[in-house]
């Protein structure tokens, strides 16, 4: 039987399953109040997902009001947070669009499909604001490569985001691959996208002009992803109905494909007054979120919607997460052209409801009214929580426990030693097992992929105009100081679009922390959203925009907290980006910033001592910023030949990369006074590598003289040193004066190996 | 001259095709799947990407787009014909070129710089590189085995129609290190690695995928 507004009000005392369905005593009896009676199934069903954590940011809202806040002043926000994704200006009427977001728990319970969709929810993020999206990045955690699960999780994951985006066409241009033992039980699926459009052809999700229709279009509604549905379904309301389903949605990228077409030509005909996609809470956070964000009211004809399965349940059909549909508002007069556009790319499309001016969202279910709410209590006004946060008693003593006690190496063969094994460490090893399961190459105008410090696209053909994009952060340096290793993911970030020759503009973020309901994890995130939002006000570049990922952790361990950073940079002539590959005999190695002893939280204290504890590296945003304008400048006035950032690993990462993308050696030397240890593998940040050519020597270090950043020469290009270090003729080595020589094959054979073996 | 690039539902390397014409100097013609008009072009390009999803086979459903029934008479009338990767698969189920492509022998999706050598400068679409010329261009697939039985192999050698070979790696499995397969004609040509995103320094691993586009134009205008 339905249970129709009618009956909620005849039948005011039925018992309802909120508890079951994520609800809190008290948030029911909201409801109760906001209606003046009892929920009917279906509202109950609309309030249950759009008030849940994901989807109303109840225990992170009063932190991330601080983005607004503390908000930088700019001209290059467009749209800011709270629309589905932010849009920032890049010039020549350009404006780019760009989020990223989680999908981690799907993705443990099913890899390959729960990291697929998250691709196809975030794609379809971009593509409602008016965008044409251009391409993703994944940053992706795991737990230890060499523990079981991880081969279960890995391969089907990384399928998963490669079988959904190459699918697409869409060039997956970077992202992250770090393993650490707390995500072992909960690895961490980000998904970024990124597309543009020109300025006048954003759209937003609103149900403006009353009269005007909602138009479901794209795959059939089925019964994937309903949370919570066994207990609507079988105990309460409709014995008999449909069984229990499975809660990880099914994705189509063929059907995603056909979605973006059709979309990106019905909004360049002018068809469409607003548009949303639907994703977490289906139809119940398309139509409220409509609704709310225009006129106010809207009527929904439940029953039109086409499905999969004729037996689901309204219920069912409000929260199913059924993937790769759209929600237009189109005028009647619009409608059959919109309706033909569709028909064009086989897309399927129905009339589902109308805007009008009521006030109330109303939905019936074959002629009974089955809903009947004000939108916006279901859209924006959820419950807002201040959960009760404390710094962990056991802060102050993981940060006494420094690195200092650690046994360093300190001969040259145990420096060699030391940096093959680094190399070859999880974290620092070549990812090509990953990423050439991702097709870089597709839509022809990638600039800069992975391995590079960021991935780089041009957006305009003609005059060059591109995006660079860096995802970051290090999960112990946030443990170690939550507010400081969410500034030194930023800085991280920030730090790989300007190696690569853009200006940064916005941030995007994904919050990915432990239960909110554990004061120490509330602690965890309050400071890393404060050190996140004070960061950006000082590097003066807005949050636009992110997703906040909670309750990820195994039993009562909660994983690293985990704050993703996103930095978009915008670069004027895609030509002129600067790579990290050096270039021939001869040039010189220069290191930009200082280095000082600060291993707490390395990778070195990581993955050869496996120790955690002291204060994480300084973080100094205005050196940050100055190393910044001086890549940029560099670039700029070319003289740089290549960059590369300097962080995981420390600076002999930075060289051992740069040596083995250019398949040539080079001779390098610590700066006077700076220990061998501490030059190759501290991780201090505001740092970073470049490659002059001569001639450009005297400019280049002028500048940076004049501007006070320490610039210091380490090294020169050398593809003729092999023989003089006893190794054959034609050897590319990379050798450490005074130290130690070692071939780029056996350093190359050393990084690239670890993922294949691992996973064969 | 104009060069059409047929757009399937699922076309992902279209945009990328016609850009490789213009690059070359030739003009772009979009054509559209299930339109049999195929606007007079002077040569049409099947592009890559997962037309129809790659449901049942990849390759399988478009074959009966209406588009193809005009191309394969065109084709076998002597219109030039390259088919890319899913453009390749395509032309093996519509029988303009023999054999089949398969799962990759590593089960993954590949995405890689590959070294090919061309085996045969003779067709319309590889005649300005050098016969035995090594070039690298990039190769992405999930199912790039190229597989026909042995008499077809042999006939394939035989008649120096195998018109480019897996150099240093073989990537996906495919017999005899094929990469690439034309006609007796010569006017149709199969290729697995993607000519098209070698046509820039910027966005390629170089322009080493550029000739098979001027090799088309300039065979059309010695034609003409």
């Amino acid at each position: 039987m339905i249970d129709t507004v009618a009956h909620a009000v005849a039948d005011a005392e039925h018992p309802q399953p909120f508890a079951e369905l994520g609800l809190k005593p008290d948030e029911y009896l909201r409801i109760r109040e906001i209606l003046g009676r009892r929920p009917t199934s279906s509202e109950l069903a609309m309030y249950s997902v759009m008030w849940s954590e994901h989807c109303s940011y109840k225990s992170s809202k009063v932190h991330l009001r601080q983005f607004g806040e503390k908000k930088p002043d700019t001209d290059a926000l467009l749209v800011g947070i709270g629309e589905n994704a932010g849009v920032v200006d890049i010039g020549d009427g350009w404006a780019v669009t760009f989020k990223v977001e989680s999908h981690n728990h799907p993705s443990y319970v099913e890899p390959y499909q729960g990291a697929a969709t998250g691709v196809g929810g975030i794609v379809r993020d971009i593509l409602s604001m008016g965008a044409r999206p251009l391409a993703v990045m994944d940053p992706l955690r795991f737990g230890p490569l060499d523990a079981a699960d991880t081969r279960r999780v890995l391969p089907g994951i990384v399928a998963g985001v490669g079988g959904y985006g190459n699918c697409l066409g869409l060039p997956n241009i970077g992202g992250e691959v770090v393993f650490d033992p707390s995500y072992l039980g909960n690895p961490l699926v980000n998904a970024l996208c990124v597309g543009a459009m020109r300025h006048e052809d954003i759209h937003l999700a609103s149900a403006k002009g009353v009269g005007n229709l909602v138009v479901l279009y794209g795959a059939r509604t089925g019964g994937d992803g309903i949370g919570g549905v066994s207990v609507l379904a079988s105990e309460t309301f409709d014995e008999g109905g449909p069984t229990k389903r499975p809660s990880v949605q099914v994705g189509d990228p063929f059907m995603e494909k056909l979605l973006i077409e059709a979309t990106l030509e019905v909004l360049k005909a002018g068809l469409v007054e607003g548009i949303q996609d639907l994703g977490g809470a289906g139809i119940s956070c398309a139509t409220s979120e409509l609704a709310s964000n225009g006129e106010g009211g809207m009527h929904v004809w439940l029953d039109r919607v086409l499905l999969r399965d004729p037996t689901l349940s309204p219920e069912e059909i409000l929260m199913s997460e059924s993937q790769e549909r759209m929600c237009a508002i189109v005028t009647p007069a619009n409608l059959d052209a919109f309706l033909a556009l569709c028909g064009k790319w086989e897309v399927e499309a129905v009339v589902i409801g109308e805007v009008n001016d009521s006030g109330r969202l109303t939905v019936d279910w074959h002629e009974e009214r089955i809903v009947d709410v004000p939108p916006r209590t279901v859209a924006h006004e959820g419950p807002v929580y201040e959960r009760p946060f404390h710094r962990p008693a056991w802060q102050d003593d993981l940060q006494a426990d420094g690195p200092d006690r650690l046994a360093r190496p300190t001969t040259p063969e145990e420096l060699r030693q030391t940096l093959l094994t680094m190399v070859a460490a999880p974290n620092l090893a070549s990812k090509s097992w990953v990423t050439s399961q991702y097709d870089r190459y597709v839509l022809g105008n990638t600039v800069l992929a992975q391995p590079e410090d960021a991935g780089m696209i041009r957006i305009d053909e003609e005059t060059g105009r591109g995006v660079a994009l860096s995802t970051d952060c290090n999960g112990r340096f946030a443990k170690l100081d939550p507010y400081a290793g969410a500034q030194l993911a930023l800085a991280e970030s920030y730090r790989n679009v300007v190696a690569s020759g853009a200006v940064p503009l916005a941030v995007t973020n994904c919050l990915n922390f432990g239960s909110p309901e554990d004061p120490e994890v509330m602690w965890q995130f309050a400071e890393a959203t404060t050190g996140l939002a004070d960061g950006c006000l000082e590097l003066g570049i807005p949050v636009t925009g992110g997703n906040v990922s909670f309750y990820n952790q195994t039993g009562g361990t909660a994983i690293l907290p985990t704050p993703v950073v996103g930095v978009l940079g915008v670069i004027d002539d895609v030509e002129r980006r600067t790579p990290m590959a050096w270039g021939p005999d001869g040039e010189l190695i220069y290191l930009l910033g200082d280095t000082q002893d600060e291993f707490a939280g390395s990778e070195w204290a990581h993955h050869v001592h496996g120790h955690l504890g002291g204060l994480p590296p300084k973080v100094d945003l205005r050196r940050e910023r100055l190393l910044g304008e001086i890549l940029v400048a560099g670039s700029r006035d070319g003289m740089l030949t290549a960059a590369h950032d300097v962080s995981d690993g420390g600076i002999a990462q930075s060289l051992v990369e740069m040596a083995l993308r250019a398949g040539t050696g080079a001779r390098c030397w610590a700066p006077d006074g700076l220990d061998p240890f501490t030059f190759l593998f501290s991780e201090s940040t505001g740092r970073a590598v470049v490659v002059v050519p001569r001639s450009e020597e005297l400019r280049f270090t002028e500048m940076c003289a004049a501007r006070e950043l320490p610039a210091h020469r380490i090294g020169v290009v050398d593809s003729g040193l092999g023989p003089d270090a006893g190794f054959a003729v034609g050897t590319q080595v990379l050798q450490f004066s005074d130290l130690f020589t070692v071939a780029l094959e056996e350093l190359r054979d050393a990084h690239e190996r670890v993922l294949p073996t691992a996973m064969s | 001259m104009r060069v059409g690039v047929v757009t399937f539902p699922g076309s992902l390397d279209d945009r990328d095709a016609a850009r490789a014409v213009r690059i070359a100097g030739g003009e772009s013609v979009a054509l559209w799947h299930g339109d049999d008009d195929l606007q007079a072009v002077d040569a049409v390009v099947l592009p890559g990407g997962f037309s129809y999803g790659d449901y049942l086979r990849c390759g399988a459903i478009a074959r009966f787009a209406p588009v193809m029934h005009s191309l394969v008479d065109a084709a076998r009338g002597g219109l030039p014909v390259l088919g890319i990767c899913n453009g390749f698969q395509i032309l093996c189920e519509s029988h303009l070129l023999p054999g089949a492509l398969t799962r990759n022998d590593t089960l993954h999706f590949i995405c890689r710089d590959q070294r090919l050598r061309i085996e045969d400068a003779t067709s319309m679409w590889t005649s300005d590189y050098d016969q035995g010329q090594e070039i690298v261009i990039p190769l992405k697939n999930g199912e790039g085995g190229y597989v026909a039985d042995e008499t077809t192999l042999d006939m394939l050698e035989g008649d120096g129609r195998v018109i480019a070979r897996y150099l240093e790696v073989n990537p996906n499995g495919s017999r005899r290190d094929i990469a690439g397969i034309r006609n007796e004609r010569g006017n149709v040509v199969g290729l697995m690695p993607h000519p098209e995103h070698a046509v820039e320094d910027l966005t390629g691993p170089g322009t080493d995928g550029l000739p098979f586009f001027t090799s088309l134009l300039n065979s059309l205008v010695a034609a003409s």
